[in-house]
């Protein structure tokens, strides 16, 4: 289970509050990314993109590495906690759903297999 | 909970989800029932009704209205003891294949999806794949939180949420 803070939620939930921000994150959940592409893709300047990740960064949500003079940035664990928290709730919605309905059908199809008998006899 | 006789209990009664793309959601599940059974469940609204609205989720289906035909009209009206107004959820079913595909839309408001759901016997089994496909990514991501099936999930993540504040 995830464990939440006061510090990593206020972080979390001011790094959310920006457009930009939750735009990068979904690039970055579809490919890995340099600054210099984010900024490309957002319209901005290198330096404005370096201050958008840094508050990123800082919440978890995104991990950055630099090799030569490429900084790489990807999804941190925060986000994909995140992710894998969105998939469980739709997951636990349609397996209740789907197990109801396994029941019904169950019910039908034994319902279908006695007049199928009845019909023989 | 019994497992059918035929059939491996491994991939039986397993409820798949997948995020396929930014604005796309896959689920599948195989039944041990040929289509049409499968589909009568989908498509008659006394059975629908039965199994939409599970129990966990708290909330009360008031009415239940499915013209299931291709260009008919549904719409269902929940009520939640959260909720000061019953919700309605409404829409047009787009293609009606008997046994084989429902195709509907999702009109309450432009960020609704549409849903296709595919019926595919093999062996006396079906296999159902539902997928839904959303007009833009935010509407995705707030699939759950906006609608009301979510809701008391929400509500219980932001409980824990609290709690862990306080």
């Amino acid at each position: 289970m995830v464990q939440y803070n006061e510090t990593r939620l206020d972080a979390s939930f001011a790094a959310l509050s920006d457009a930009t921000r939750r735009g990068v994150l979904e690039q970055l959940s579809r490919a890995d990314a340099s600054i210099t592409d984010l900024a490309g893709k957002f319209h901005m300047t290198l330096t404005g993109m370096k201050k958008h990740v840094g508050v990123l960064e800082r919440a978890a949500l995104v991990t950055t590495e630099k090799a030569g003079r490429v900084r790489t940035c990807r999804l941190g664990m925060r986000a994909l906690e995140e992710e894998a928290a969105w998939i469980e709730r739709h997951r636990q919605l349609w397996s209740a759903r789907f197990d109801a309905l396994d029941k019904i059908v169950e019910h039908l199809k034994s319902k279908e297999k006695a007049d199928a008998r009845r019909k023989r006899r | 909970m019994p497992e059918g006789k035929e059939g491996s209990p491994a991939a039986m009664n397993r409820t798949a989800v997948e995020r396929k793309s930014d604005r796309e959601l896959v689920v599948t599940r195989t039944f041990n029932a040929p289509a049409h059974i499968v589909f009568e469940a989908w498509s008659k609204p006394e059975l629908f009704k039965r199994w939409w609205v599970p129990k966990s989720v708290g909330m009360s289906l008031l009415s239940c209205d499915m013209d299931v035909r291709t260009g008919g009209a549904y719409r269902f009206v929940f009520s939640h003891p959260a909720f000061d107004q019953p919700m309605a959820f409404f829409g047009t079913y787009r293609e009606v294949t008997p046994n084989k595909r429902l195709v509907w839309t999702n009109e309450e408001s432009d960020q609704g999806a549409v849903t296709t759901v595919t019926f595919e016997e093999n062996a006396g089994k079906t296999l159902v794949t539902l997928h839904e496909l959303y007009p833009t990514t935010a509407a995705l991501d707030e699939a759950l939180a906006g609608s009301a099936e979510g809701l008391p999930e929400q509500f219980a993540q932001l409980e824990e949420l609290l709690a862990g504040r306080s």
